[in-house]
């Protein structure tokens, strides 16, 4: 037979059965639909944690007190460290060589007011440095000054939401705040930025480090982040660094250094891994789809019986009765491959309108995958019932009631 | 054309043999008019069957223009199906979902002719069988007869030297009968090798040679001449 005859002939056929046409088509559309669905979101969700991390950039070092053991365990992120990290520590820090920016941070949370207004923000207390190395700007006025590490001064940087919770639309440059029980005189407001690693940079408080110290009545530092000139200079400040720190704490190493490769290797691995399992799941649905086709071809065998018959006796071999049962499982495998994929890149389309900054795609291998699965899945269950009639007598299949 | 020698064929029925062949030899000659009579299970259409290459004996060889059918594959036998024979059955068998001209472009199609080409083919044999009006006419839209003769056009759009018809008037009325027969024996007129099965005596009669069968076998072969109407 002719392709196009084929086609013809295996159209006409769907066409008669719309309702079986259109459960085989939906099953696998769904399939299809579900895995690429899955791993556009899962990629999506990925690409967001990741580019959290970047906004570090690669010549970061994060600094953190304590130091994680080989037994195992997470890094003391928040935990106890037996020694603290002093602003002493960080001044020493700046003076290596290879370091071209050091910005200690102390975190804590205090209730802000301004006139009746209070709000309940994180105020961390850092240096300039700090607005290099995170890229920050203001949207009026400036960012902290540059002063000795020790040195306290009464100004803030203040994040859009937390200007927009206590002034409103009045003017808040040059206003006093209250935080605790200190006061403190506005002097810049950040550019939205949205969460970057866990702290909403919209709504929070920077003051200088020692104001920090003061507020909080607490010497140690929570983080230090340390900028190198070069990426490739990373390795070896890493190590100075660690030299430096274990002199200073009596010889221990307490300190946990963190590089943005080393946090992104890891979570992509874990996202990654996520992200298999996840569409892997996805693809047995496929699997239940075939089954579906199984079934619907061998009904199809069994009501088309008499015409099996007909067709060898007008001269179709064996093989030509196989191809014309596979061709109709391969087609209805195609489109329904095409509709899952046209739903889910509608759906995905939609979900990018909605959440501007979630970058959901669903990569290219994951496509190639569904379709691919898609279709051996079709050819692989509509193959036993199509050898099966194949192999039908023709006398006894003529001999069938026709349909 | 047709030679068969010492042809058996045996069924299982349960657990009991059934000859439904047994040791048929039979010649016929290109052009021949013949029909096939007897009683149910006789093996009239078990003969039928092995001639029209849809059975396979159990033993002895079936000679068709010259080639030894019993040693061919199930492909090269198809192939001689398409080529070769045509077959006309009691129930029609036309396709449901497909109208008249489909159902006897439907063996063109099998063989992979240019659809230019079968669209000729196809108009001349619906004019010649009066079926242009119906065309496009679904087989559940036409009178028995008109099925019959849509079966009849299929079978003979391949221009086979063999026709084998299993009771062509069995599902017919008188008038539509007698109109398909008058069509099979004018293909015969034209040179086609003409067989019908049949219950049927007045139908079996016309025919100018008559076999009858009984439990597999042949048992009068009988050449008439004057047998025609």
């Amino acid at each position: 037979m002719r392709t196009t005859d084929l086609l013809r002939f295996n159209l006409q056929l769907i066409l008669r059965h719309r309702f079986r046409s259109l459960m085989i088509l939906l099953a696998l559309a769904i399939g299809v639909a579900a895995v690429n669905l899955l791993t556009g979101l899962g990629e999506g969700a990925k690409a967001y944690v990741l580019s959290q991390f970047s906004l570090l950039g690669n010549q970061t070092l994060i600094m953190l007190p304590g130091k994680k053991e080989t037994s195992g365990g997470m890094p003391p992120l928040t935990g106890e460290a037996p020694r603290d990290i002093t602003l002493d520590d960080a001044d020493a820090i700046s003076r290596l060589p290879g370091v071209s920016a050091v910005a200690p941070m102390l975190v804590g949370m205090a209730e802000v007011r301004f006139n009746a207004r209070q709000r309940e923000v994180v105020v961390a207390g850092t240096n300039s440095d700090y607005f290099r190395i995170r890229q920050l700007q203001t949207q009026q006025g400036q960012i902290l000054p540059q002063l000795n590490l020790d040195t306290a001064s009464p100004v803030a940087v203040i994040g859009s939401t937390l200007k927009r919770e206590l002034f409103g639309n009045s003017p808040a440059l040059g206003q006093w705040l209250k935080a605790g029980d200190r006061r403190f005189r506005v002097i810049g407001i950040l550019d939205s930025k949205g969460q970057a690693m866990g702290m909403d940079m919209n709504d929070l408080m920077l003051i200088p480090v020692a104001s920090a110290q003061v507020l909080f009545n607490q010497p140690g530092l929570f983080r230090v982040f340390i900028e190198s000139q070069s990426s490739e200079a990373i390795p070896d400040i890493k190590q100075r660094i660690e030299q430096l720190m274990q002199r200073r704490h009596d010889g221990v190493a307490d300190i946990t250094l963190v590089s943005q490769d080393a946090i992104l290797s890891t979570f992509a691995a874990i996202l990654s891994t996520l992200n298999l399992a996840v569409s892997g799941i996805a693809a047995i649905s496929l699997l239940v789809a075939g089954i579906l086709i199984m079934n619907v071809t061998l009904i199809s065998v069994s009501q088309r019986t008499a015409e099996i018959g007909l067709l060898k006796a007008l001269g179709a071999s064996n093989r030509d009765i196989q191809q014309l049962f596979l061709s109709e499982a391969l087609l209805m495998a195609l489109l329904g491959a095409i509709c899952g994929m046209l739903l889910s890149e509608l759906s995905l389309l939609a979900m990018r309108l909605h959440f501007s900054y979630l970058a959901f795609y669903t990569p290219w291998w994951a496509r190639l995958l569904a379709f691919t699965v898609a279709v051996l899945t079709a050819m692989l269950f509509a193959w036993g019932p199509s050898r099966r009639a194949a192999r039908l007598s023709p006398i006894s299949a003529l001999q069938s009631r026709q349909n | 054309m047709i030679e068969l020698r010492g042809l058996s064929r045996t069924f299982m029925l349960g657990d009991q043999v059934v000859h439904a062949l047994d040791d048929i030899n039979l010649s016929l000659n290109a052009g021949e008019y013949l029909s096939v009579m007897g009683p149910s299970g006789s093996g009239k259409s078990t003969l039928l069957n092995v001639l029209g290459l849809l059975d396979v004996p159990d033993s002895g060889q079936y000679i068709l223009e010259g080639t030894d059918t019993t040693l061919l594959k199930e492909s090269a036998r198809a192939q001689y199906r398409q080529t070769h024979i045509g077959f006309v059955f009691q129930s029609y068998h036309l396709v449901g979902r497909l109208n008249a001209r489909e159902n006897i472009e439907l063996p063109l199609v099998l063989a992979g002719m240019a659809p230019a080409l079968r669209r000729k083919k196809v108009d001349t044999i619906l004019e010649q069988l009066g079926l242009t009006p119906r065309a496009d006419h679904l087989p559940n839209q036409l009178s028995g007869g008109q099925r019959q003769r849509v079966a009849i056009g299929r079978s003979m759009i391949m221009q086979p030297r063999l026709l084998l018809a299993d009771e062509p008037t069995g599902n017919l009325d008188t008038q539509s009968g007698n109109d398909v027969v008058n069509i099979l024996e004018q293909l015969n007129q034209q040179g086609i090798t003409l067989l019908i099965v049949t219950h049927d005596n007045t139908l079996g009669q016309r025919a100018s040679r008559r076999i009858r069968m009984v439990d597999g076998r042949i048992v009068s072969d009988e050449c008439a001449a004057a047998g025609r109407s």
